[in-house]
C-alpha cells in the first residue's frame, strides 16, 4: 500500500517538474521567429486581437458574448470542481466508512440544470441572433454612403476589385482572364471596366462602411479580418455579402481561415485603413493605372 | 454453422478467421490501439513544425526522404497530409473501432448474458474490412504526391483536385463505412434479441445502453457519407461535377468542358452530407465513453449510479438531437438568420442532456466510498476535463461568437478535450478496468499511476494552450503560426503545446511496458477482482468459447452496491436473492 | 456446451416477433434508406439549384435521350420479379422445394433480363453517342444512380444465385431456417425494386 502511495507522489513530482520545465519554454524568446514584413497596429496577444469596429457594431457584441460565456464558463467549472473535489476527499474509501446507497434528491442540481438552460437561452436570443442578424440583414442603406467592392479569392491571394470612380463593377468572365494582366477577367470591351481598381491590398477609408461581395475562383477559401470580427467562407459558385466598418487607421491583416492548398498557411493580405482623403487620392490613382499597379503588387 | 466442434479448429481459424467475438474483439483492440499510436506520432511530427517552422526535423527529416522533408524541413502538402491523416487515423481507425469493435464486441454481449454476437462470421467480415480500409489508408502514404491533404473533411473543390492520395482516402473511408454498418446491424440485432433471461431493458448496464445508441447512430449517419464518398469519386475519376460550379478557374487554368467538368454542382452540398455523419460521428465518440465511465464510477464508489434512468433517456435524446445540428459546423458559409437560428437553438438544446449525464455521473460520487484505482482513477479525470470540453462548445455552437473562433485553434482545443482526454481516457479506464476478465492477469497499479499522471499533465499542457492562441486569433491548419504578424506574441505557448505532446508520448511508454508486462507476468487474479455486479463478471476469465459455465438469469438491476441487508457490499445481477 | 448455441437464428423471438436475420434485414435496409435518401436529396437539391443560364443549365427531356418505354418495361419486369420472389417464399412455406426453387430461377432470370436492357438499350447507345458520366450534370447523377441501383441487383442476383445452386442444400439440413433466409432476400429484393420504382419517374418522367 505505502509503495503504491510513493508512486503517486513521485508522478505527481514529475508533473511538478515538467511544468518547470515547461515554463521556461513559455517565456522564451521568439528570435527564432522570422522577422515579419509589415508592423502591425494594435496589441497582440493571448487575448482577443484589437478591435477597430466602431462602438454598438456587431463585432462588438462577438466580443461581449465571448467574455460573457468565458465568465459564464469559470464561474459554472470552479463551482462543480469545488463540489467534485469535495466529493473525492469526503468520500475515499477508508476505514469506517461505507457508501450510502440510499437515494439522493439533487435538487441543486436540478435547478442548476434549468439556470444553465436559461442562461443559454437569453445568449442565444438576447446576443448571438441580433448579432448575427446584424451581420447577415443589415446592411448599410445607399444614403450611408457605402463603399462597394468584390473580393475575388484563388490560390494563393486575395484580390479586391474596386468599380472605380464610376461605381460600376465592369462586366468578368472566365473567359477574358490573363494572370499577367487581367486577374478578374473584365471584360475589356465592357466601358464600366475601364476605371475598375485590381489590388491585392485592401484600402479602406476610416469611418465607412463597406460592403464586400466575397466569391471564389477556384477552391473554397475563407476571408477572415481578425480585428474587425468579419469571416466568410468565400466560395467559389456563389458571391456572398458582408459589411463592416472601421474607426482606427493602421495596417491589419487579412487571412485565409479555410484549407486551400499547400500555401493556405500563406495566404494573406495587408489591410490599410486610411483617412478618406489619403484614400480618395489612392483611389485615383490606382484608377488611372491599373496595369502598372498590379505590377508593384505582385513584387509582393 | 457449428457451434460445437470449436475445440478442434485450427490455429489460424480460432486465433485469426475467427467468429468469436471475445478473439474479435482483442483483434479489434490491438489493431485500434497500433493505429491510435501511429495517429499520435503524425502529430507528434507536425507539432515539430508548429513549434519551430521550417527547421530543420533532427534524424527523422533526414531519414523521411527528399520528396516530403527536401533538406529534412518538412513541405507544406506534406504537413497538410499529416494532418488529415492524424485526423481519419484517431478518429476512424483508433477510437471507434477501440470503443465499439473492441470494448462493443468483447464487453457487450458478456454483460448481456449472450453466448456471442447475433451473426458471428458478420462480425469477422466487419473486422477484416476494417482492417483492409486501414491497409487503403497507410498505403496512401506511398502513392505520388502523398496521402490525401485536403483536410479531413474533405471539402470539394479543394479535394476533388487534388492529388491520388484522395482517391484513396475515400476508397478506404468506404471500406471503413461498409464495417461500422455491418457491426451495428450486429451489435443492435444482439442487444434486442440476446438479452439473458430477466435482463429487461432497464437493467441493462448503462455501456450497454451506449452501445445500442451508438449503434443506431452509425447505422443511419453512416451511410449518407458513403453516398457523399461515392459522389466525391465520381467527381475525381469519372469527371462529374457533383461538386463543381461552373467557370472554375484553377491555378490560371479555367477548366474547360471535357478537360473537366460541365459544372452544375454545389461544393456546400458536401458539407452537408459530410457533416450529416460527421456530428452524430461525436456521439459515437462519446457515447461509449460515458458508459465505460459510468461503468467504473459505479464499480468503484460502492453505490449504484445515481439517475441511472435519467442518463439512459439523456443519450437517447442526444442521438436524436445529434441528427440535426449538423450545419452548425458551417454558420459562416454564409447561412441565413433564420437557419442559423434553428441549428444554434438545437445545438444548445444538445448541450442539455450532456450536461444531465454529466452531472449523473458526479453527484454518483456523493456518499460513495471511493476507490482510487487506476481505472477509477482515469474515469474521474474523464470527468472534468469532458466538461471543459463540453463548455468550450458553447461559443462555437453560437454563430455570433463563431464568427471570431471558426477555424481557429479554440475548435482544436474544444473538441480534443471532448476526444483526447475525454474518451481517450474512458479508453485507457476501460483497458484497466477489463483488462483482468481479458488476460486473468491485472496491470501494475505502479506503472498505471505513473500512466496516469503523465498523460494528464501533457493531455491539459497540449491542449490548454490552444483555447488562448485561438482567442487570440491564431488559425488552425497552419503550416507555419510564423507567417502571420499577429501570431508574433503567441509562438511560446505554442512551442509548451508541442513539448507537452512530445512528453505525453514519452508517458505511453510505461502504459505499453505495463500492458505487455502483464499478459504474462501480471497478478493473477479471481473471475471478479473488482468485486462488481455486472454479468461479464460472473463468467469465468478468461471467459470460454460460449462465455458462461451455465445460462445465466438476471434477477435485478445493474448496479446493487451497499444494498443494507448483505455481507458483502455488492450484489451480482445473476444471484437470486436468498429466501 | 448449451450456452454456445446462439438463440433465435431460425425461430422467432418471444418478445420482439422476429428471428436475428430478418431483425438485421430489416436494419440493413434501414440504412440502405439513408443512403439513397441521400442520392436522391442531391439529385433534388442540385435539380432545384441548377442554374438558369450557361452551360450548366438542366438538360430538357429531348437532350436526355432517356426512353419511357424501355424505362418502363424494367420497371414491369423487376415488379413481376418480386412477385416470383414472393411466390418462391410461398411454395418454400408451403413445403414445395422444386417449385419454390424454380420461382427463384424466374427471378434470376428477370433480374438479369433487367440488366441486359439496362446495358444494351439503355447504356451502350449512350456511350456510342459519346455520352459520359461527365457530359453534364444530369447524365452524372443518372450514371451514378442507376449505376449504384445495378449494382444492387447484381448483389441481388449473387445471393439469389447461390440459393439456387450450392445454398439450396440447406433445405435438407434445415427447410425452416432456409425459409427464412429467403424471406429475408425476398426483403433486399422487394427493397431493390422499390428504389427502380422511385428512381423511373425521377429520372424518367419529371
Amino acid at each position: 500500500m505505502n509503495s503504491r502511495r510513493y508512486t503517486a507522489i513521485a508522478s505527481v513530482l514529475v508533473a511538478v517538474l515538467w511544468l518547470g520545465f515547461a515554463t521556461p519554454l513559455l517565456a522564451q524568446d521568439t528570435a527564432a521567429a522570422p522577422s515579419f514584413d509589415v508592423e502591425l497596429t494594435g496589441d497582440y496577444g493571448y487575448h482577443l486581437p484589437p478591435n477597430i469596429a466602431p462602438e454598438g457594431t456587431y463585432p462588438h457584441t462577438v466580443d461581449s458574448l465571448i467574455d460573457i460565456l468565458h465568465y459564464f464558463m469559470v464561474v459554472l467549472f470552479v463551482g462543480w470542481g469545488i463540489f467534485f473535489v469535495y466529493c473525492l476527499w469526503k468520500f475515499r474509501q477508508r476505514e469506517g466508512h461505507k457508501a450510502d446507497a440510499k437515494p439522493i434528491k439533487a435538487k441543486a442540481s436540478k435547478y442548476a440544470e434549468i439556470v444553465v438552460a436559461i442562461f443559454e437561452a437569453f445568449l442565444l436570443i438576447g446576443l448571438s441572433i441580433p448579432a448575427w442578424a446584424s451581420v447577415r440583414n443589415e446592411f448599410p442603406t445607399e444614403e450611408e454612403n457605402p463603399l462597394h467592392l468584390r473580393v475575388v479569392a484563388e490560390q494563393f491571394q486575395w484580390n479586391f476589385h474596386y468599380p472605380g470612380p464610376d461605381g460600376v463593377f465592369g462586366k468578368t468572365s472566365p473567359a477574358f482572364l490573363d494572370l499577367a494582366t487581367n486577374i478578374l477577367g473584365i471584360d475589356p470591351a465592357d466601358p464600366n471596366g475601364k476605371d475598375d481598381i485590381t489590388a491585392t491590398e485592401l484600402h479602406i477609408p476610416v469611418n465607412r462602411k463597406v460592403i464586400a461581395d466575397i466569391s471564389s475562383k477556384d477552391v473554397i477559401h475563407s476571408f477572415a479580418i481578425g480585428v474587425l470580427r468579419v469571416k466568410q467562407d468565400a466560395i467559389p459558385g456563389m458571391r456572398i455579402p458582408v459589411w463592416f466598418e472601421a474607426n482606427r487607421t493602421g495596417n491589419y491583416e487579412i487571412s485565409c481561415a479555410q484549407l486551400c492548398g499547400n500555401n493556405h498557411y500563406s495566404m494573406r493580405a495587408l489591410m490599410i485603413v486610411e483617412d478618406q482623403g489619403v484614400f480618395d487620392a489612392w483611389y485615383a490613382k490606382a484608377a488611372e493605372g491599373p496595369e502598372e499597379f498590379d505590377e508593384d503588387e505582385l513584387d509582393d | 454453422m457449428s457451434h460445437d466442434e470449436h475445440h478442434e479448429l485450427s490455429f489460424i481459424r480460432k486465433y485469426v478467421f475467427s467468429i468469436d467475438h471475445k478473439v474479435i474483439g482483442i483483434q479489434y483492440g490491438i489493431t485500434a490501439l497500433c493505429f491510435l499510436f501511429f495517429g499520435f506520432c503524425l502529430m507528434m511530427l507536425m507539432r515539430w513544425q508548429l513549434a519551430y517552422p521550417g527547421q530543420e526535423l533532427p534524424v527523422l527529416g533526414k531519414l523521411l526522404g527528399e520528396e516530403f522533408f527536401p533538406g529534412g524541413v518538412m513541405t507544406p502538402d506534406f504537413y497538410n497530409s499529416l494532418g488529415v491523416m492524424h485526423g481519419t487515423i484517431m478518429i476512424f481507425l483508433g477510437v471507434v473501432p477501440l470503443l465499439v469493435g473492441a470494448f462493443g464486441n468483447y464487453v457487450m454481449p458478456l454483460q448481456i448474458g449472450a453466448p456471442d454476437m447475433s451473426f458471428p462470421k458478420l462480425n469477422m467480415a466487419s473486422y477484416w474490412i476494417y482492417l483492409c480500409g486501414g491497409c487503403v489508408m497507410l498505403a496512401s502514404f506511398f502513392v505520388p504526391g502523398g496521402a490525401a491533404n485536403s483536410g479531413w473533411t474533405a471539402y470539394p473543390p479543394l479535394s476533388v483536385t487534388a492529388t491520388t492520395g484522395q482517391t484513396w482516402w475515400i476508397i478506404g473511408m468506404v471500406f471503413l463505412i461498409t464495417s461500422s454498418l455491418l457491426g451495428s446491424v450486429n451489435f443492435i440485432v444482439t442487444i434486442v434479441q440476446l438479452r439473458a433471461k430477466g435482463l429487461t431493458m432497464f437493467r441493462l448496464p448503462f455501456f450497454v445502453w451506449s452501445q445500442l445508441v451508438t449503434a443506431f447512430l452509425l447505422l443511419l449517419a453512416f451511410p449518407p457519407l458513403e453516398a457523399a464518398g461515392v459522389l466525391q469519386l465520381a467527381d475525381r475519376v469519372l469527371g462529374t461535377s457533383f461538386f463543381l460550379p461552373e467557370g472554375l478557374v484553377i491555378s490560371g487554368q479555367q477548366l474547360v468542358q471535357g478537360a473537366v467538368p460541365s459544372g452544375g454542382g454545389n461544393p456546400i452540398l458536401w458539407q452537408h452530407l459530410f457533416w450529416f455523419l460527421a456530428h452524430p460521428e461525436v456521439y459515437v465518440l462519446i457515447l461509449p465513453a460515458m458508459g465505460i465511465v459510468g461503468e467504473i464510477i459505479a464499480n468503484n464508489t460502492r453505490k449504484p449510479l445515481w439517475g441511472y434512468r435519467p442518463i439512459v433517456y439523456s443519450s437517447i435524446f442526444l442521438g436524436f438531437m445529434s441528427f440535426i445540428v449538423w450545419a452548425h459546423h458551417m454558420f459562416i458559409t454564409g447561412m441565413g438568420t433564420s437557419l442559423s437560428m434553428f441549428f444554434a437553438t438545437t445545438t444548445m438544446i444538445i448541450s442539455i442532456p450532456s450536461v444531465v449525464i454529466l452531472t449523473a455521473l458526479v453527484i454518483s460520487l456523493y456518499k460513495g466510498s471511493i476507490r482510487f484505482n487506476v481505472p477509477m482513477l482515469f474515469a474521474l479525470s474523464f470527468l472534468p476535463m469532458f466538461a471543459i470540453g463540453g463548455l468550450t462548445g458553447l461559443p462555437l455552437g453560437l454563430p455570433a461568437s463563431d464568427i471570431h473562433l471558426h477555424d481557429t485553434y479554440y475548435v482544436i482545443g474544444h473538441f480534443h478535450y471532448v476526444v483526447a482526454p475525454g474518451t481517450i481516457f474512458a479508453i485507457f479506464a476501460g483497458v484497466y478496468y477489463w483488462f483482468p476478465k481479458v488476460t486473468g492477469r491485472r496491470m501494475s497499479e505502479g506503472l498505471g499511476k505513473i500512466h496516469f499522471w503523465l498523460s494528464l499533465i501533457g493531455m491539459n499542457g497540449a491542449f490548454m494552450p490552444m483555447f488562448f492562441v485561438g482567442i487570440a486569433g491564431m488559425l488552425r491548419r497552419g503550416y507555419d503560426p510564423a507567417a502571420y504578424a499577429a501570431n508574433e506574441n503567441l509562438l511560446g505557448m505554442v512551442k509548451m503545446s508541442s513539448w507537452s505532446v512530445w512528453m505525453l508520448g514519452v508517458a505511453q511508454l510505461p502504459f505499453i511496458l505495463n500492458f505487455f508486462m502483464s499478459i504474462v507476468a501480471g497478478k493473477k487474479v479471481s473471475a471478479n477482482p473488482w468485486e462488481a455486479t455486472t454479468l461479464e463478471w460472473s463468467a469465468p476469465s478468461p471467459p470460454p468459447h460460449g462465455n458462461f459455465e451455465a445460462v445465466p438469469v438476471v434477477y435485478r438491476g445493474p448496479y446493487e452496491y451497499s444494498t443494507d441487508d448483505r455481507k458483502d457490499d455488492f450484489f451480482p445481477q445473476h444471484l437470486q436473492a436468498e429466501a | 456446451m448449451s450456452a454456445s448455441v446462439l438463440p433465435y437464428t431460425v425461430k422467432p423471438h418471444p418478445v420482439t416477433g422476429v428471428y436475428s436475420g430478418k431483425l438485421g434485414t430489416w436494419l440493413f435496409l434501414a440504412s440502405e434508406v439513408m443512403l439513397f435518401g441521400a442520392f436522391f436529396s442531391t439529385y433534388v437539391l442540385l435539380r432545384v439549384g441548377a442554374p438558369t443560364e450557361g452551360a450548366a443549365v438542366w438538360p430538357t427531356h429531348e437532350q436526355t435521350h432517356l426512353s419511357w418505354k424501355i424505362g418502363g418495361f424494367n420497371t414491369l419486369v423487376l415488379i413481376i420479379s418480386s412477385v416470383t420472389m414472393v411466390l418462391a417464399w410461398a411454395q418454400l412455406k408451403m413445403n414445395n422445394f422444386s417449385k419454390a426453387r424454380l420461382y427463384l430461377i424466374v427471378t434470376f432470370v428477370l433480374a438479369g433480363l433487367f440488366l441486359v436492357v439496362k446495358l444494351t438499350m439503355e447504356y451502350y447507345p449512350k456511350f456510342e453517342a459519346g455520352i459520359r458520366p461527365s457530359t453534364n450534370i444530369f447524365f452524372a447523377a443518372y450514371f451514378v444512380l442507376t449505376g449504384l441501383h445495378a449494382l444492387h441487383i447484381v448483389g441481388g442476383m449473387v445471393v439469389i444465385g447461390y440459393f439456387i445452386g450450392p445454398g439450396a442444400s440447406l433445405w435438407k439440413k434445415d427447410p425452416e431456417y432456409f425459409t427464412n433466409r429467403i424471406e429475408c432476400t425476398g426483403l433486399y429484393w422487394h427493397f431493390v425494386d422499390l428504389v427502380w420504382i422511385f428512381l423511373f419517374p425521377v429520372l424518367y418522367l419529371l
